[in-house]
């Protein structure tokens, strides 16, 4: 349960860069895993390429470009928040970097069907 | 008077840290009431052992400060229709903190890191130096300037969640202040300072969560001092100087 305290903008701002962090620490190996293929196992590469045509694993592939995209965008603005002078406006940089992550990912969507 | 005969629901938080729960109350409504009357009311007619702490009641002491409804905030200066949830109200002591009893916390931890953070001024001249003139426009005084306001009411430490988890944070509060001091042209502590506050517990465990900025009553931005802390220590590092 969301603690009353937490319910603010940034916040979640904060639990979206944890948990799409996460995930990508989690997606990366099995990543990496599935390319290595192609030096061994060729066929098996062609058929989880073929498996990956399918519209449910492209739908999965916009979630996960959405969140690589928001995990960079989000960073960036941290490291905005850190480095450079102090804007005030923080929760707008929080939203933009959500919008645009959103955007690239559909942008991908719709390339992708 | 449009409240007479009103009442409001106040759930209120009464044991110590063992044993601690909510009991209801009826108080009687009335017009530009606070959070503390309210608890004031409570022990005045109904509950003489309530514990709870308040000085100044205008925002000056820092002392009232409670959790209303799930938010720290400074109770003296918070009005009941402002936050009420219903018709209900429910206060508890402030969070990460230990229990006394009911609504008072043992601040100690609290003003422990702020020593831990060297946030006492150290001096560069005598009493035979003439006064060092500071312009209010140089940069570094209006940095100091945006955190020297703190209060010490402890809601900033309440709504963090880094100082939940972490026992060794030093926290929003004193952060804060170590911030306003290493701005401090006359302070000859700025080095030392920034080492008591890099490391295990120090400025880089912040999250940037801003529960902190939210929340503060006095509209304080400790993130932004804790953010100027983390570059500060870094280019102090860059530099070889820590």
């Amino acid at each position: 349960m969301i603690k009353t305290h937490r319910n603010q903008p940034l916040w979640y701002a904060y639990i979206l860069h944890r948990v799409s962090g996460i995930a990508l620490a989690l997606f990366l190996p099995a990543h990496f895993y599935i390319l290595s293929l192609a030096l061994n196992e060729p066929e098996s590469l062609d058929s989880m390429l073929h498996w990956a045509e399918q519209p449910i694993v492209k739908f999965a592939e916009f979630g996960l470009v959405f969140l690589l995209a928001v995990h960079l965008f989000g960073g960036l603005r941290l490291l905005a928040l850190e480095f450079l002078p102090w804007k005030p406006g923080q929760k707008t940089f929080a939203a933009v970097a959500v919008a645009i992550a959103f955007f690239v990912a559909l942008a991908f969507l719709l390339r992708a069907i | 008077m449009a409240n007479k005969g009103k009442t409001i629901k106040v759930l209120l938080s009464r044991g110590d840290n063992s044993n601690s729960a909510l009991k209801e109350y009826e108080v009687p409504a009335k017009e530009s009431q606070t959070v503390l009357d309210v608890v004031t009311w409570i022990q005045r007619n109904l509950e003489p052992d309530l514990s709870y702490r308040f000085a100044c009641r205008v925002g000056m002491c820092g002392s009232c400060a409670m959790t209303v409804n799930g938010k720290p905030r400074w109770t003296c200066r918070t009005h009941v229709s402002k936050v009420m949830d219903g018709d209900t109200i429910t206060i508890e002591p402030l969070r990460n903190m230990p229990i006394i009893k009911d609504l008072a916390c043992d601040l100690n931890e609290f003003f422990e890191k702020w020593t831990k953070a060297k946030g006492h001024f150290v001096p560069t001249k005598t009493r035979d130096d003439s006064v060092q003139i500071i312009s209010p426009k140089e940069k570094s005084r209006r940095e100091a300037n945006a955190g020297i306001e703190c209060i010490n009411c402890g809601v900033c430490y309440a709504s963090c969640d880094v100082v939940e988890n972490d026992a060794s944070y030093l926290g929003p509060a004193a952060l804060n202040r170590a911030w306003t001091l290493v701005n401090d042209v006359r302070d000859g502590g700025r080095i030392e300072r920034l080492k008591a506050v890099t490391g295990d517990g120090g400025c880089q465990s912040c999250h940037s969560q801003q529960g902190c900025t939210t929340y503060c009553p006095n509209t304080l931005n400790p993130t932004r001092s804790i953010a100027g802390l983390k570059k500060a220590a870094a280019i102090a590092t860059l530099k070889g100087e820590m």
